[in-house]
């Protein structure tokens, strides 16, 4: 039987983050008057901070699978943003044809690294680091050194478009509440078949009182969530993206077999390898998954910036990177999650965020963001040395 | 009066789940060779670990006395630093570096923060030809021997003018001229005033060079043998080691052999990457349904190579033979293949290639048979946990819940689930590759239960031992394996551990003879 004391421990790394980011928003809240909380600000800080989510998620699969990490996708961003502006600007193509095409070039050199990677087994940060330094080379020589734009109207729906209203001129943005209705029906739903189901097999289960209280904490969270998001221009496309993307990844770490072998290889190549596990299909896949995903973000950033530029994408690696770190990934791989590389991120993008508000120079941003990670990870390795 | 450099008194030793030591009094005169025997997991290694500083002093009770002082060592710098110096069973040399530069590692020779590489040079020829090595000094490690590699860790520790020499296991990896050669080299040492404790498993080294003998079992002293006083013979030290436990050390079972039959047929093996060397030779094997077959052979025999070639062509190159199950020729290039034919293998290591120590117990059990608990591909977490939880009752792993990582679990806890992992994939071929190594009497105890379970079900089981002594307590029958080659199959009841010997010298002198 499994006793509160050991679950409360083995979450403990991702509870004292989520009080981290709470205390941090707070911390700027009260900094900035109470601007980084207004439905505006919230909107945006998402909408800026998409690429760090979506690149973290690939990135985070990386690091599991032993620690490896990819220093291309800044540069797969960049390329990705100039061929899709090629395409759709300078040869008309149709703006859906040219994502699929764009999206399909992020698959090639994806399979293209993966190859290196795992077929010939050069390491992963040799590969990504001559991926860094082609891709970008290649985007400016695609573009000539200049910048394309603008984009058509429906290409940056991805980006910073929203969902329409089904009721015209409201304050509020009806649709999305009725969304964060639905949201949270689904989620009680789910939450008491899981209970159901530890029943069933007889597995530990949440007294009812502490499920009562789960479901109105979680009920109440997405439902604020989304007034506050209802009360500017409701959900934006880019939310319904991330949501998709976070629900994706937390299925494939936690239950599919796939995300087990990740984990496994990451945790012990000889043991993973021993047990039947194909190591290197498994890190061929993981870099396709992140080329995709970097693809993913290039036409989003491209979308934003409403241009492709040369410079676009630059360090967006280490953003992720950092991401993954902050959020309690383990260096040498097999530990990690995707909430805590959410978190990761977010407790990054409050940062930027806030400190933008308050008028606190990007010299200055970064320095304290590389503090930050320092600290992030000096108390990881602090406190499991601690627990030996 | 001879006098004692050394005095361990009530050593008591904890790890999580054992105590590896418990009450250990332990002596040593000086200018003498003291050998101390045991057997695996009897607590010999620890107790050397307590005396150099790989345990911290308040990592356990007692206390040493060291030349007259009572000694608290943090690392193993600060027994160094008194003259103690500990010679591991698996070297701790850096290949890539240069014979001089491995032997003053961490203590260079320098003037002024610079490496004075004459000086250095020349120094380590003055305590190589006290070893009796008579080699360039600037050849790297990696082109010698291992029986070379075992005198430049000593001469390492004859540059910091060692006055304590503990040796765990030297002669295991060597071939016996080098032995030979090791022992004379300890008596020399001896006359020039360097006390050594010996740790080996071969009794005849003992008899050879010891003054003293300890004996611990079970984390205990039993006895201290002197030479001068008690008669040291190879059966009073074997009692010792073993104890009046021997008879039940094993458990008992009714044997049921069935006819169907599992057998390796002209296995021929190529080295990995030299593919010219041949590392097993034309093995053929047969094992027969719920019967307990074991591979005896000395280290570097290939009994690993064996097992990991069968499973899955996991090791060498150019195999050639033939696997054959019930009468069923199996074709098997890959792990996967293997295991969805029925083949499991425990491995030899179990934190090395065994276990993923940073994940917890459940995770480990069903990494080798996901499918079990998941469809398409999609892992079951309650049916997950509902079946590990039934394992854990069923082996008796003691844990407090399936989510405790396994790299806090007692050795023999994590053998257990490493064999269970294995289980977990329900297969009928099982081969164990030393699948007691490193555990106490106890655990053993289980998991020799266990493999007798399985072999009533009707399993085919392969064990790889270096105890000849479990294998003759657990196996119906006994290839002996040696250079690659097997060299005798002998039946349980009429095996000994002298015939097995036997046969492994006997074979290597008719191969010296041609």
């Amino acid at each position: 039987m499994l006793k509160n004391q050991d679950v409360l421990r083995s979450n403990l790394k991702e509870y004292t983050l989520g009080i981290a980011l709470v205390i941090i928003i707070i911390l700027f809240q009260i900094l900035t008057n109470g601007i980084l909380l207004k439905p505006q600000n919230v909107t945006n800080l998402l909408l800026q901070n998409s690429y760090v989510l979506i690149l973290a998620m690939g990135m985070l699969l990386c690091i599991l699978s032993g620690g490896n990490i990819d220093l291309s996708v800044g540069s797969i961003v960049a390329f990705i943003g100039a061929v899709s502006a090629t395409l759709i600007v300078n040869n008309n193509i149709g703006v859906i044809p040219g994502i699929l095409i764009a999206l399909s070039i992020g698959l090639v050199i994806g399979a293209w690294q993966g190859f290196w990677i795992a077929v010939v087994g050069i390491p992963s940060f040799i590969v990504t680091l001559a991926g860094m330094l082609t891709f970008r080379g290649l985007t400016l020589v695609i573009l000539n050194g200049r910048t394309i734009g603008p984009f058509p109207v429906s290409y940056q729906v991805l980006s910073s478009g929203f969902i329409p209203d089904i009721v015209a001129s409201s304050d509020i943005h009806i649709l999305s509440i009725i969304i964060g209705i639905v949201i949270s029906i689904i989620f009680i739903i789910k939450e008491v078949y899981d209970e159901k189901q530890k029943k069933l097999y007889g597995v530990h289960s949440k007294s009812n009182n502490t499920l009562i209280l789960k479901l109105v904490a979680g009920v109440a969270l997405i439902n604020i969530f989304i007034y506050v998001l209802a009360s500017y221009k409701g959900i934006s496309v880019i939310m319904i993206i991330l949501f998709v993307l976070y629900f994706t990844y937390s299925f494939i770490t936690k239950k599919s077999v796939f995300g087990r072998h990740i984990y496994a290889m990451g945790g012990n190549v000889k043991a993973a390898k021993l047990s039947g596990i194909k190591t290197n299909k498994v890190l061929f896949f993981v870099y396709v998954n992140m080329a995709l995903l970097s693809a993913l973000a290039g036409i989003v950033i491209a979308g934003r910036l409403n241009a492709a530029s040369p410079k676009a994408g630059v360090g967006f690696e280490l953003d992720a990177i950092a991401a993954c770190f902050i959020g309690g990934a383990s260096t040498s791989g097999g530990i990690g999650t995707v909430m805590g590389v959410v978190v990761g991120a977010l407790i990054m993008g409050v940062l930027n965020n806030g400190m933008s508000i308050m008028g606190v120079s990007v010299d200055w941003q970064q320095a304290i963001k590389g503090i930050v990670l320092l600290i992030a990870v000096a108390f990881d390795i602090l406190s499991k040395k601690k627990s030996k | 009066m001879t006098k004692k450099i050394l005095e361990m008194k009530n050593i008591i030793k904890e790890f999580p789940g054992v105590r590896a030591l418990d009450n250990v009094n332990f002596n040593v005169n000086e200018h003498e060779i003291h050998a101390l025997v045991g057997e695996n997991g009897a607590g010999k290694s620890t107790l050397m670990g307590v005396l150099s500083g790989v345990h911290k002093y308040d990592s356990y009770s007692g206390d040493i006395i060291y030349d007259g002082e009572i000694c608290k060592f943090k690392t193993t710098k600060d027994s160094e630093k008194k003259g103690i110096a500990i010679i591991h069973q698996e070297l701790a040399l850096v290949p890539y570096l240069s014979i001089a530069e491995n032997v003053f590692l961490g203590n260079e020779c320098k003037t002024t923060g610079i490496i004075n590489w004459h000086d250095t040079h020349r120094r380590t020829t003055e305590v190589l030809n006290k070893v009796g090595l008579n080699i360039d000094t600037k050849t790297l490690v990696k082109d010698i021997g291992v029986g070379k590699q075992q005198l430049v860790e000593i001469a390492k520790a004859l540059s910091k003018e060692v006055k304590l020499l503990i040796l765990d296991e030297p002669t295991a990896a060597l071939n016996d001229e080098e032995a030979e050669k090791l022992l004379d080299l300890l008596l020399n040492l001896k006359k020039e005033g360097v006390t050594s404790i010996i740790i080996t498993h071969k009794l005849n080294e003992v008899m050879k060079v010891a003054d003293e003998v300890t004996i611990i079992r079970d984390g205990a002293t039993i006895e201290t043998l002197v030479k001068s006083k008690d008669i040291i013979s190879e059966d009073r030290i074997v009692k010792g080691m073993v104890g009046r436990e021997l008879v039940d050390r094993y458990p008992k079972r009714e044997k049921t052999i069935g006819d169907l039959v599992f057998e390796v047929k002209n296995w021929t093996v190529h080295h990995p990457l030299d593919t010219s060397r041949i590392v097993l030779d034309n093995i053929n094997l047969k094992v027969q349904k719920g019967e307990i077959v074991g591979i005896a052979g000395l280290m570097g025999a290939g009994r690993t190579e064996l097992a990991k070639s069968i499973f899955g062509k996991c090791y060498g190159s150019k195999i050639t033979g033939e696997l054959i199950k019930e009468g069923k020729r199996l074709e098997i290039n890959n792990v996967s293949q293997a295991i969805k034919q029925g083949f499991a293998y425990i491995t030899e290591d179990r934190k090395d290639e065994g276990l993923v120590l940073i994940h917890d117990i459940m995770t480990n059990l069903t990494l080798s048979n996901l499918e079990r608990i998941s469809k398409m591909n999609v892992i079951d977490k309650h049916l997950e946990v509902h079946e590990c939880e039934q394992m854990l009752k069923k082996f008796n792993i003691k844990a407090t819940t399936i989510m405790q990582k396994t790299g806090k679990l007692s050795g023999g806890n994590q053998q257990k689930v490493a064999i269970g992992k294995w289980l977990f994939t329900n297969p009928d071929i099982l081969l164990m590759d030393e699948p007691t190594r490193g555990i106490d009497v106890g655990a053993k105890y289980e998991i020799y239960t266990i493999i007798n379970e399985l072999a009533n079900q009707g399993k085919y089981i392969i064990i790889i031992s270096s105890e000849i002594n479990e294998l003759l307590g657990i196996c119906d029958r006994i290839y002996v394996l040696n250079e690659g080659r097997i060299v005798g199959e002998v039946e349980g009841i009429e095996a000994t551990q002298e015939g097995i010997m036997k046969k492994i010298i006997r074979n290597n002198k008719e191969a010296d003879l041609c």
